[in-house]
């Protein structure tokens, strides 16, 4: 079996404590792990660059990227990207057992970057890798992980405040790790906002190695099969999407979505009791326990506005809604909205933005 | 086989209301469920013993009500049902909880036959954090398989298992050996119904009750409230946008002259969006040359 050691028992009433125990005060700067796969970084380690940087400043310290993976002179070209969006040092652990990912290596090379740098604040993205190396990594280290926080700030104590929502998302809770080190939190792709690139930004780049030969990995990677269908990702990062609730009443009328989806080049999507019903799939759920989505415009017809659907898209620069009813709790947080039935509206949509772009296509 | 399910008795969140002047959840009266993402770990541990022969312990830590859930898995065929209950284990986070639970599951191995295959839901509805599910894999040094979509493979002589897991941008065929932790992916599969002898014979099972010590926890100080690094420090209401949506139109407007006066309001509001729309036109229209 894997020879992970196991995380020291908490003692005493250690959560609640005042003062930060001694052997923490050394733990300084913000750590981003970037997500490197596939020969790209997940553009949501991008986006908590600048999230992170905001904090790095707030404290006063730096902010550094993590990089793990299979290759260094590829991790030195993400390093560059880091860089340029906003970290001022990058960890790089390169070893080719580390090229796909492995809860096992990946664990032990960011716990053993963690124990010798000693960040106060490490985040990680809530995606399917980011959620399974942190539980790991948080356990290994006996320390809190704040999961999906929707808001990180840094109080007056420069303890770092990670507000998420519970229960559904009827409630916001603001947690806090007091006493331990550092302070994990992960956060969900498109729920912070992608930083500026500034062109020609560098810093500075430390090397670490893993020590651990394929041979101890119990864990192996026979296949990867791609996604043929690459709207699954595409969603969170669409600029322009368009989404049916249960006013539309069947399957058949959710083409109505799809129609003025295509017209405008945009992703569709839907509120989850469709993927319930089964008229849409389940990567096509738009809210709390499906996608966040961030994009220009957000088209939503038939949709309540429930709050799990709320918190997925307030990120939305401008939210049309489409709605019989003029008391919808969607209208309290859309900018525009047209009161009157999706059914008809939608395909008068379509048929007016078709009309539109050619019209300025031939004048343009 | 022995398989470990770790379920949790929530609250049905569909039904829960927040107070709204003390801004507190009002759990009276609601109706509580089994997590419904713990079902689909419930039904593939059932259907591998289904296949392969072998029994399933569901495990729970809670309240002494969470007792109903146990029992609600006994009729779907679970074998036994143990309850980890305990003063020390309230308020626990998710480190103070993989730390009791990863007990009990070391106490299940002894009392009833070395387990190998431990499975948990992908999350919760209430906390959902996904993270007990790896707790307790570090802390056993189990093989992690979080986000399964299928288990392709199983053998337990050879003690090797494959499985075809939710990566980012595609699907992971991994390879491990046992004893393992699988979080199933939602969807993969679907609970059965319960059988008649099943449900009578969980309304008289005895249900295991362990406290802490019973479970075999060495240090009560790893639980509960005093081992959870994380503390809450505020509970509250999201603040509502302060304006309303603008509504597009005057009453008798039919419906193209609506679609007309909402493009040009979004237009003028959002330029961009009108050139990256130009854009889109006229690029595409292109491709259809
Ligand atoms: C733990 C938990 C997590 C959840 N996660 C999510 C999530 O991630 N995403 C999500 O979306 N939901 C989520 N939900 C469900 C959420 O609470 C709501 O039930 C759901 O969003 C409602 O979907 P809806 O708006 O499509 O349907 P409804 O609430 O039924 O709303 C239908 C709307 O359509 C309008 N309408 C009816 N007829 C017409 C018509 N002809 N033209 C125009 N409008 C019409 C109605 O006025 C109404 O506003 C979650 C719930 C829970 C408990």
């Amino acid at each position: 079996m894997s020879a992970k050691p196991s995380p020291p028992p908490a003692a005493g009433r250690a959560g609640m404590r005042k003062e930060l125990p001694e052997h923490f005060k050394a733990y300084r700067h913000v750590w981003v792990f970037v997500e490197y796969e596939h020969g790209a970084i997940h553009p949501v380690s991008l986006e908590l660059l600048g999230e992170g940087r905001k904090l790095a400043d707030k404290l006063g310290v730096e902010l550094a990227g993590i990089l793990i993976g299979g290759t260094r002179e590829a991790l030195l070209a993400a390093a560059g990207e880091c860089f340029e969006h906003g970290a001022d040092s990058a960890y790089l652990v390169a070893d080719k057992v580390l090229e796909h990912y492995r809860n096992q290596p990946y664990t032990k090379a960011l716990t053993d970057l963690v124990n010798t740098y000693k960040p106060e604040i490490l985040l990680l993205g809530a995606t399917t890798l980011g959620r399974d190396l942190a539980g790991s990594v948080a356990t290994t280290l006996a320390t809190g992980l704040t999961a999906d926080c929707t808001e990180l700030a840094i109080d007056e104590e420069r303890s770092l405040a990670a507000t998420r929502p519970t229960f559904g998302g009827s409630l916001l809770c603001t947690i806090h790790t007091l006493n331990f080190r550092p302070q994990m939190a992960t956060v969900r792709p498109r729920v912070m906002a992608m930083p500026k690139r500034e062109a020609g930004r560098t810093g500075q780049i430390v090397e670490h190695p893993l020590n651990m030969a394929e041979e101890e990995i119990v864990t192996k990677v026979v296949r990867f099969l791609a996604d043929r269908d690459s709207n699954k990702a595409q969603l969170a990062y669409a600029d322009i999407v368009v989404a049916g609730g249960l006013g539309l009443r069947s399957a058949e009328n959710f083409q109505l979505v799809k129609d003025l989806a295509r017209v405008l080049g945009a992703e569709y999507g839907g509120s989850r009791p469709l993927v319930q019903k089964g008229w849409i799939t389940a990567d096509r759920q738009i809210g709390q326990t499906g996608k966040t989505i961030r994009p220009k415009l957000y088209i939503a017809a038939g949709i309540s506005g429930a709050i799990q659907h709320r918190v997925g898209v307030e990120g939305a620069d401008m939210i049309l809604a489409i709605n019989t009813d003029a008391g919808a709790p969607i209208l309290d947080f859309a900018h525009l909205a047209i009161v009157a039935d999706a059914l008809e509206v939608l395909p008068a949509l379509t048929r007016a933005f078709s009309r539109r772009l050619s019209v300025n296509r031939l004048a343009g | 086989m022995h398989i470990v399910v770790c379920i949790k008795q929530v609250p049905d969140s569909a039904q829960i209301r927040v107070h709204p002047v003390t801004n507190t959840i009002m759990r009276q009266g609601v109706p509580t469920i089994i997590n419904p993402y713990d079902l689909f770990a419930l039904e593939e541990a059932l259907r591998l013993c289904d296949r392969l022969g072998g029994e399933v312990t569901v495990l729970t830590m809670g309240p002494p009500m969470a007792e109903d859930s146990l029992r609600k898995a006994l009729t779907f065929g679970a074998e036994r049902g143990v309850l980890l209950t305990d003063r020390f284990f309230a308020g626990s986070d998710t480190l103070a909880t993989s730390y009791a639970l990863s007990c009990a599951i070391k106490k299940i191995g002894e009392a009833w036959g070395p387990v190998s295959v431990v499975f948990a839901g992908k999350q919760t509805i209430d906390g959902d954090t996904a993270q007990v599910g790896p707790g307790i894999a570090t802390r056993l040094q189990l093989n992690q398989l979080t986000y399964v979509a299928k288990i392709n493979e199983i053998d337990e002589e050879a003690g090797t298992v494959e499985v075809e897991r939710r990566a980012e941008g595609g699907v992971q065929v991994l390879s491990t050996r046992l004893p393992v932790l699988v979080t199933m992916l939602e969807g993969c599969n679907e609970m059965r119904r319960g059988s008649l002898t099943h449900a009578l014979r969980a309304a008289s099972a005895d249900i295991t009750v362990w406290n802490a010590e019973a479970a075999g926890v060495p240090d009560v100080g790893s639980c509960g409230l005093r081992g959870s690094p994380t503390v809450v420090k505020r509970v509250f209401a999201p603040t509502p946008r302060a304006e309303k949506a603008e509504e597009i139109g005057r009453a008798g407007m039919s419906h193209e002259e609506l679609a007309e006066a909402a493009i040009d309001e979004l237009f003028a509001r959002h330029p961009t969006i009108e050139a990256d729309l130009r854009d889109f036109a006229a690029t595409s229209q292109e491709e259809w040359r």
